[in-house]
């Protein structure tokens, strides 16, 4: 076959198209930083999960450890289910407690980790016991009226 | 009065069912060319030839356009998210909106403009010159000789243009954000990185932009199929393949965006 050039242009054209492809995808994108690492799935229990979100970030004293997999309601315990993807590379003793925070004032929520002091590690398909739910505003500013009030009723 | 007003009617009724019967054929023509599809796998070389036509000579317009919408998201996003004390966020803003729907709508309005219209010409006038006819003579199949090449090239090349203006959109971002605003480089990538997930956000673009390059090309060469063989009539089917390319690409984008919202999380 004779080459033409045609064909270099195409080649060029496609491969240019790829590569901003493949920049989008590494650079911008979440590609390639977290897949290369396998993962170790844990389940936490919470009464209230607030806005949290599927892919949500996984963080133990501010660094990302992993994300959020699932989050399934538990219809036997009235409670969300929510499943951690954790990193292989990071390990965890048993007691570690999980609770849903917030980022910024009104930034997203992840998922904050508290490693206890436990000898024996967190393992695939165990089960986060220590749990602290999500701060609901409304739920907090009923509690700060109610307690007013009882203040209040007490002082007469 | 009453004649007025049902010569409207009339006019109006014509105009639907003209836009009516033209949509049915367009659809009936899609699947015409997918059907004389055969000799562009064949022979690709016809393929690669639209390709350089319609996708290579549009780099330049795409890549600079995607620099400037780049630039100025940068721009605009850092003014409103300072006010928040949010400007760190400012690679997630320019990168989302890029990846997301910029990137695939201003491309594919761009490409419809500067490849759609040149394949309506073309096309059109091949008609009014009869050289369409004159290949049917030479038992040569204006389908598979002449659209359907057409017709593949943009299908291929319009997801890649969308790339690289979504890519270029976000190293325009990046020279306002980081170098001439002075956001601070780590945090720039490392939202951004965080926010844009590859599945969710860049292949749905790339599906959208897929979608927008089918589109666009089969309305382009459907109108200078359809031309009436004349100069005005050759115009009139440029003018018309880029509006209802501009309108088909934005209807289009509202629909998928409403599928793909769907579940998101």
């Amino acid at each position: 076959m004779e080459r033409t050039t045609i064909d270099l242009w195409f080649g060029a054209f496609v491969m240019a198209g790829f590569a901003a492809l493949l920049v989008l995808a590494l650079k911008a994108g979440n590609l390639g930083a977290e897949r290369a690492n396998a993962t170790y799935r844990v389940e936490a229990r919470f009464d209230n999960i607030g806005g949290l979100k599927v892919r949500a970030p996984v963080r133990s004293s501010g660094v990302l450890v992993g994300r959020v997999a699932d989050i399934r309601f538990d219809n036997e315990r009235f409670q969300a289910s929510v499943i951690l993807a954790l990193d292989t590379r990071y390990g965890f003793p048993k007691d570690t407690s999980a609770s849903i925070l917030t980022s910024g004032l009104l930034g997203e929520q992840y998922v904050g980790l508290d490693a206890g002091g436990d000898d024996k590690k967190l393992a695939d398909g165990d089960r986060v016991t220590i749990t602290q739910s999500a701060v609901v505003l409304e739920r907090l500013i009923g509690q700060l009226l109610f307690s007013k009030a009882q203040e209040d009723g007490a002082k007469k | 009065m009453l004649s007025r007003a049902s010569r409207t009617l009339t006019r109006v009724g014509h105009n639907f069912i003209e836009n009516v019967w033209r949509a049915g054929a367009m659809l009936r023509f899609f699947f015409v060319v997918l059907a004389a599809s055969g000799t562009s796998v064949r022979r690709f070389r016809l393929v690669m030839r639209e390709v350089y036509f319609t996708g290579v000579l549009s780099l330049i317009i795409i890549i600079v356009s995607g620099l400037f919408v780049g630039m100025v998201l940068g721009l605009q996003g850092f003014e409103t998210l300072q006010k928040y004390g949010a400007q760190d966020s400012i690679g997630v803003l320019v990168a989302l909106s890029l990846v997301r729907e910029l990137g695939p709508v201003v491309a594919a309005l761009l490409f419809a403009s500067r490849a759609g219209s040149a394949i309506t010409a073309e096309i059109g006038l091949m008609k009014a010159t009869e050289q369409l006819t004159a290949m049917d003579m030479m038992a040569v199949s204006p389908m598979a000789r002449v659209i359907a090449p057409r017709f593949w090239a943009g299908v291929i090349s319009m997801p890649l243009l969308a790339a690289m203006f979504s890519a270029m959109g976000v190293f325009g971002g990046y020279i306002v954000g980081v170098v001439l605003v002075g956001v601070d480089p780590g945090a720039f990538w490392s939202q951004m990185q965080a926010a844009v997930d590859f599945q969710y956000d860049v292949m749905n673009g790339v599906v959208k932009s897929f979608v927008f390059g089918i589109a666009v090309t089969v309305i382009a060469t459907f109108e200078g199929f359809d031309a009436p063989p004349t100069a005005e009539g050759v115009s009139g089917a440029t003018t018309r393949t880029v509006v209802s390319s501009a309108l088909t690409i934005l209807a289009l984008d509202l629909v998928l965006t409403a599928f793909m919202l769907r579940g998101g999380t």
